[in-house]
């Protein structure tokens, strides 16, 4: 594949076809866990290490997973790396396993790598499906890390608060208080902020992809 | 029979499957466009959410807890939520056409419903027994149904409001969405659980 390619890939990725901001998936790790930056960001990169594995593994079988199979062969290989990616959270690192909880073997019914595998990883030769997976899944860490900001920062104040106690002590200089917690704003950090700041941060990109010239994608929660 | 009661109404409203705990947002957005769809999806999912809760609890039990083999869970409860999706679609087929018509490709979509494992993985975490289990499967399907019956309700009216073009689709849905969710926060002095 030429370099343009690979190019492309990176930029859908991380942001024209941002699996959370443009295509609406994999909606329920993105509310569910973005009560604070920290935990946004390990979501997501959990959620990447997956992506990036299925889809490499995905591409590798591809001309040997026949057609009516493939859904089930799908679901199974992104189970198979989940439970990988549970065990290796449970041990190494068990604080931010204890906050991301049910989140992690959901990851399985998350639909955005089961929509990356069916749309790209079948069709590719393993290094761009691997790449694919990575980026696809480095784009829902950013977007979860920033709706997780604009709640932790309206909702309590600060921003990546325990980022020590739950990724290691040398995360420890990205602690902030941003607001005195007077001004806090619990709602926020509570279900209805979800919905809200993700509503209002899709407005946010359709602005600045209409300021780029770009046409603004109206499509997204169609996929199931 | 109190508890259960509490627990029954706790999983239903306070504990919502969709505005409390995020599960099964996918298909909270994507077929609340009609309420008879949204009805039809949530009476699906009903059925599907008790009978895979059901077996689940039984492989928890006596398969995985009792030989040990714990870190297969996720890889198991998929399987068996894949299958009670494929007998919920030819039980209905052959019990009643008309429905299948109706529900047609939403039933296989089932199984991706991120709801029908976060509540089969949240009963086997809360270590109930059979009948608490089956009770708090069905309370949070209802509550589940409930929701997206309201929601599609509320977006056959903001189909015929006059929305800005930035916000027209799905963002504006999210921000009925938290506002429902607020709604629901009422119900929080009920019951808890």
């Amino acid at each position: 594949m030429a370099n343009s390619d690979y190019k492309t890939i990176v930029k859908d990725g991380l942001w024209d076809n941002n699996g959370v901001f443009s295509m609406l998936l994999g909606m329920c790790p993105t509310m569910a866990m973005t009560t604070s930056a920290t935990n946004g960001f390990g979501m997501g990169l959990a959620t990447a290490v997956v992506m990036a594995a299925s889809g490499l593994l995905v591409a590798v079988f591809r001309n040997r997973i026949t057609t009516e199979v493939r859904i089930p062969v799908y679901i199974l290989i992104v189970a198979a790396m989940v439970t990988v990616v549970d065990l290796g959270m449970n041990a190494w690192m068990h604080e931010l396993y204890k906050v991301l909880g049910l989140f992690i073997p959901l990851i399985v019914s998350n639909c955005l790598p089961l929509a990356r595998l069916e749309a790209f990883a079948a069709k590719q030769p393993p290094l761009p499906a691997f790449l694919d997976g990575l980026f696809m899944g480095l784009g829902f860490t950013i977007a979860l890390t920033v709706i997780g900001a604009v709640r932790e920062i309206i909702g309590s104040g600060t921003l990546f608060a325990d980022a020590s106690l739950l990724l290691g002590p040398s995360f420890k200089a990205i602690e902030l208080q941003v607001l005195p917690s007077s001004m806090n704003v619990l709602m926020m950090i509570l279900p209805p902020g979800g919905f809200i700041v993700t509503g209002l941060l899709v407005v946010g990109k359709r602005l600045l992809d209409l300021a780029a010239g770009k046409e603004i994608q109206m499509a997204g929660a169609h996929a199931l | 029979m109190k508890e259960f009661a509490l627990m029954m109404i706790g999983a239903a409203l306070v504990n919502n499957v969709i505005l409390a705990r995020f599960l099964g947002l996918c298909s909270f957005m994507g077929v609340t466009t009609r309420v008879d769809t949204a009805a039809g999806m949530g009476f699906a999912t009903t059925f599907v959410i008790t009978v895979s809760s059901m077996a689940d609890w039984a492989v928890q039990t006596y398969l995985l807890e009792a030989y040990g083999l714990g870190f297969l869970r996720t890889v198991t409860f998929i399987l068996v939520i894949a299958s009670a999706v494929q007998f919920t679609e030819m039980t209905i087929k052959k019990v009643s056409p008309s429905l299948f018509q109706m529900l047609g490709i939403y039933l296989p979509l089932i199984t991706t419903n991120c709801a029908v494992l976060g509540v089969a993985l949240l009963l086997v975490e809360g270590k109930m027994g059979f009948l608490e289990a089956t009770m708090f499967a069905f309370a949070s399907s209802v509550g589940y149904s409930l929701v997206m019956v309201i929601f599609a309700g509320l977006r056959e009216r903001l189909a015929l409001a006059h929305v800005p073009r930035l916000f027209a689709g799905p963002p504006i849905a999210f921000v009925v969405a938290g506002m429902l969710a607020m709604a629901f926060m009422g119900f929080s002095g009920i019951a808890t659980s």
